[in-house]
């Protein structure tokens, strides 16, 4: 009994040719051509889905850069603005936004008297296509110049948000036929004014640099306030974590002895690195709010949260950056006589200070991005409408952070607010873009290889 | 004496110190540095250290503990039958500390006199008017045992305040003091400062376990207190969610902990095929310039924010969704399965490619990391690089990547704003991915926020949430990294 002719194995043809495949290995080399296929198209799910995130964001959001600005001349009537008529401050002050409401209207019917407009409307009406803030934006110019009592001038208001997305093509007629807010008389109105070059849109410095709104006026939103907030938070994470994450890794890279201590430390870190971001939300909580009674919804609080959530970040990053610094620095400066503490501080720690401030940098980016936490200690849920005035204010006056102001307009239900949300993330996106560039930057530039 | 004045002083202190330090060491050398022990900066740190430390570490200690002895104090004033049933003594405690805040505010602004806010009666006059002048909105009107608290706590507070800084600044003169005597020529100045330095990197490194001890021991605590007031099998064993604020509620985490595990499941049958097909294709099959391009650009899906994924979710993908399996005969596919934005699908997909990117690196990563004479020696036998992969690579590659899903499952369990803004708020069991359901880091948040009563069962659930996610995060990650380093001694 021979074993040559065992079925299982491929028996070599007669005629077989290296130059032509069998058919087993056409189906072993389709099957290659398969596998190689699927990863080509997992990368490239994977990129498509960044293109499609960026695409959205991008175009979503440009739109709440740019606003629908009315131009209008306004007569500032002395009979309703100064009854007394001797520019008396006090007495000015006393004609709330209701009062300059009816200059507003009159402005809209001299108009259309004066160009002609056709229209149904009523002055009120015709006065519903401008933001509610607008009584409040000529109250003001009138409190600032009250000398320009009598006379007229021109202003340029904010359209309303309905308005404003019938110009950006969100609203069209067929769309607001439940909505009493606008209506289509109005929306022929606006496009008489359009035509007299009344309405255009314009880059809306506001919303950049501006206070929140509440939620009957999302034209005039911005995002300033909680860039604000945002900003000394990461005041609070940068003074609180660096030094403290910078001294932790000294000691665990360069002192600490091998002891069940310094293990339990290092499990802790890399642990405290993956616990969810909202257990930390719960801890600020229960810690600093309910225990410490420190104010809700203050910067300083939201800071040390973030904190405690980059501290893991930035340890690891910069033992990893300690590490990289070769002995030899070390065994050089103790030959010469230097303490092991002064080995560190001035030889070790200004070689790997390129590397920690890339992790530092890189920590306080995902820091900046962070919404959950914010949400338990109150960052969400008011209007914040005001800029601090000063740093102590600015540390403990409620106020929001992008994050949180991004998910607050995601909650409002006007859909003129989901712009907005996308041009925050535009913001936002900025920022960490730049931070990460930053962080890319120095690292090629200072990293040495030893 | 106000707050930063102390601060100041203690920063002259400190600068005083230095210079005499220095100063008195250098003179017992007679001006020559090669007598000292130590370099002269070290002798003036020296001084720095033993006047700034223990002050600043009193200071600290106080302010953390004079609010809480002084709670306690004033709260013994209350009399019981004050608590209004169904609140809380801290709810009266705010309000004697909103009370005592505005004293001092009015004080501040003039609008009382100092003696004014420490005998002023409600009974005779109106506090709450003029509280309101500076500001201040008090709730409702002010009673006397409210207000004689709320003048306790003034003085207390205004005691304490005082003889805190007397102690502050006592122990910064004693510490100045003392170790400019000590300082001399043979005082070891360098080595005392850097036993301080050493004790300071120490505590530093401790701050780690503090926080985890802090987050331990604040959830213990407010756990304990849920499970006194609701039971633990309804909490583990229960089948409903329904909470109401009226009491008599059901918390069961079972429906929550069965959304957060499909949701995680759907994200992970997005995140690993695509991931680990990327990290294959990375790693054994790209050139350098494709691998240079492809990797750090799938890497930015990581570092993206979690709050834009949520909002993706909810504005595009949701809509996007409803459009194919939902709005009956207007829909891609004419079915009416679908009733919202919100669902489990919604929020998995989206998460699932937020996840791309932690699989495709660790496992990238972890393939790179087998040895190249596993591949040519399969090579050598004549396979071909898929079956090397299928039958070699990816086998022994196989616990560091179960160790990779683990974590991005750890990852997608405790992973909130997504959730929050594309799974919706329906606790309950069903196998619908189109229908929206709730997660446990969903209801911490809505549980959570807005105004809560820390007596109640329907606040601290969220804490026993927390807890549970916690562990259950834990667990799965320190699982993760026992298989990942178990391999990582195979090849090393």
């Amino acid at each position: 009994m021979t074993h040559a002719t065992d079925p299982a194995l491929p028996v070599s043809t007669e005629n077989g040719s290296l130059l032509r495949q069998d058919a087993r290995t056409r189906r072993r080399n389709a099957a290659e051509t398969r596998f190689k296929l699927y990863g080509v198209i997992a990368i490239s799910i994977g990129l498509l889905m960044l293109v499609t995130l960026v695409t959205t964001i991008v175009s979503n959001g440009s739109g709440a850069f740019r606003q629908s600005f009315v131009t209008l001349d306004v007569e500032l009537l002395e009979s309703k603005l100064d009854k007394t008529g001797d520019r008396d401050l006090e007495q000015i002050k006393k004609v709330s936004t209701f009062g300059y409401a009816p200059l507003i209207n009159g402005a809209f019917e001299t108009l259309a008297a004066e160009q002609g407009v056709e229209t149904a409307l009523s002055a009120k009406e015709m006065g519903e296509i401008l933001s509610k803030d607008a009584a409040a934006q000529l109250r003001d110019y009138v409190l600032a110049n009250p000398d320009r009592i009598g006379t007229t001038a021109e202003f340029t208001f904010l359209a309303n948000s309905r308005v404003d997305g019938y110009m950006k093509g969100r609203v069209s007629r067929d769309s607001i036929q439940n909505d009493k807010n606008i209506s289509v008389e109005q929306l022929d109105f606006v496009d008489q004014l359009v035509n007299l070059g009344l309405i255009e849109k314009k880059f809306n410095p506001a919303f950049i640099l501006g206070a929140d709104a509440s939620d009957q006026r999302p034209e005039a939103a911005g995002f300033g306030v909680s860039m604000i907030g945002s900003l000394f938070m990461m005041l609070v994470v940068l003074v609180l974590s660096l030094p403290i994450g910078v001294a932790a890794s000294i000691y665990l890279e360069e002192f600490a002895p091998k002891t069940w201590w310094t293990d339990v430390i290092e499990v802790n870190i890399s642990n405290l690195a993956a616990v969810p971001s909202i257990v930390f939300g719960i801890l600020g909580l229960a810690v600093f709010i309910n225990t410490m009674h420190l104010p809700m919804s203050a910067p300083l609080v939201g800071g040390m949260v973030l904190t405690l959530m980059t501290l893991p970040t930035i340890i690891i990053s910069t033992r990893a950056a300690l590490k990289a610094v070769p002995p030899s620095i070390r065994d050089a400066a103790l030959g010469i006589g230097a303490s092991r503490m002064q080995s560190v501080f001035h030889h070790v720690l200004p070689l790997a200070a390129p590397g920690i401030l890339t992790g530092t940098i890189i920590g306080l980016a995902q820091a900046l991005g962070e919404t959950a936490p914010l949400l338990l200690i109150g960052m969400v849920g008011f209007v914040a409408s005001n800029a601090p005035d000063g740093i102590v204010a600015g540390l403990l006056d409620p106020n929001s952070a992008m994050p949180a102001q991004i998910y607050e307009w995601a909650k409002r239900a006007d859909p003129a607010f989901y712009e907005r949300a996308w041009g925050g993330i535009i913001i936002l996106l900025v920022f960490l873009v730049a931070m990460n560039t930053i962080a890319v930057i120095l690292r090629r530039r200072f990293e040495r290889r030893w | 004496m106000p707050f930063h004045w102390l601060i100041l002083i203690l920063i002259a202190l400190g600068a005083a110190g230095y210079l005499a330090g220095r100063k008195r060491a250098l003179a017992s050398a007679d001006g020559d540095v090669r007598q000292l022990h130590s370099l002269p900066a070290y002798y003036g740190w020296n001084v720095v250290i033993s006047t700034l430390v223990p002050a600043l570490g009193a200071l600290v200690l106080w302010l953390v503990l004079q609010p809480l002895l002084i709670e306690n104090r004033v709260s013994n004033l209350l009399p019981q039958e004050l608590i209004p049933e169904g609140s809380s003594a801290g709810l009266v405690m705010s309000d004697v500390r909103r009370l005592a805040t505005g004293l001092d505010k009015a004080v501040a602004e003039n609008v009382l006199t100092a003696q004014q806010a420490n005998s002023m009666r409600p009974e005779l006059s109106d506090i709450r008017a003029r509280l309101g002048e500076v500001g201040v909105a008090l709730g409702s009107d002010v009673r006397p045992e409210v207000m004689r608290a709320a003048q306790a706590y003034r003085r207390a507070t205004a005691s304490g305040t005082r003889l805190m800084g007397f102690c502050v600044l006592g122990l910064a003169i004693i510490g100045l003091v003392l170790s400019v005597s000590r300082t001399s020529r043979d005082f070891w100045a360098r080595n005392a400062v850097e036993r301080a330095v050493m004790a300071l990197l120490i505590a530093a490194a401790s701050i780690a376990i503090l926080t985890t001890l802090g987050i331990v021991l604040s959830m213990l605590f407010e756990t304990r207190n849920f499970f006194s007031l609701h039971s633990w099998t309804d909490f583990f064993f229960g089948t409903t969610w329904a909470p109401n604020f009226r009491g008599d509620s059901e918390l069961s985490i079972l429906p929550l902990l069965w959304g957060t595990l499909y949701i995680s499941f759907i994200a992970l049958a997005v995140a690993v095929p695509i991931g680990l097909f990327a990290a294959i294709y990375l790693s054994e099959y790209a050139g350098k310039a494709t691998r240079s391009f492809a990797k750090p650009l799938l890497e930015i899906l990581a570092g993206i924010p979690t709050i834009v994924y949520g909002l993706f979710a909810l504005l595009t993908v949701g809509p996007m969704l409803v459009n194919f399996f939902g709005r009956g005969s207007d829909g891609v596919l004419g079915v009416d399965w679908m009733a919202g934005a919100t669902s489990v699908l919604t929020a998995g997909v989206v998460m699932g490619i937020m996840l791309i990117p932690f699989v495709s690196s660790l496992s990238d990563d972890i393939i790179s990391a087998v040895p190249q004479s596993l591949r040519d020696g399969s090579f050598g036998l004549g396979a071909t690089r898929s079956e090397t992969i299928r039958q070699v690579v990816l086998p022994a590659a196989l616990p560091g990547i179960v160790g990779a899903i683990l974590l991005a499952a750890s990852r997608a369990i405790g992973e909130t704003m997504i959730v929050v803004m594309g799974a919706g708020a329906i606790a309950k069991f069903s196998l619908n991915p189109l229908e929206s359901m709730t997660t446990i880091t969903t209801r911490i948040v809505s549980q959570l926020t807005g105004d809560t009563d820390f007596a109640s069962p329907e606040t601290l659930v969220a804490f026993a949430l927390g807890l549970t996610l916690f562990v259950l995060t834990l667990g799965l990650n320190i699982l993760a990294l026992y298989i990942v380093r178990r391999y990582r001694e195979q090849y090393e």
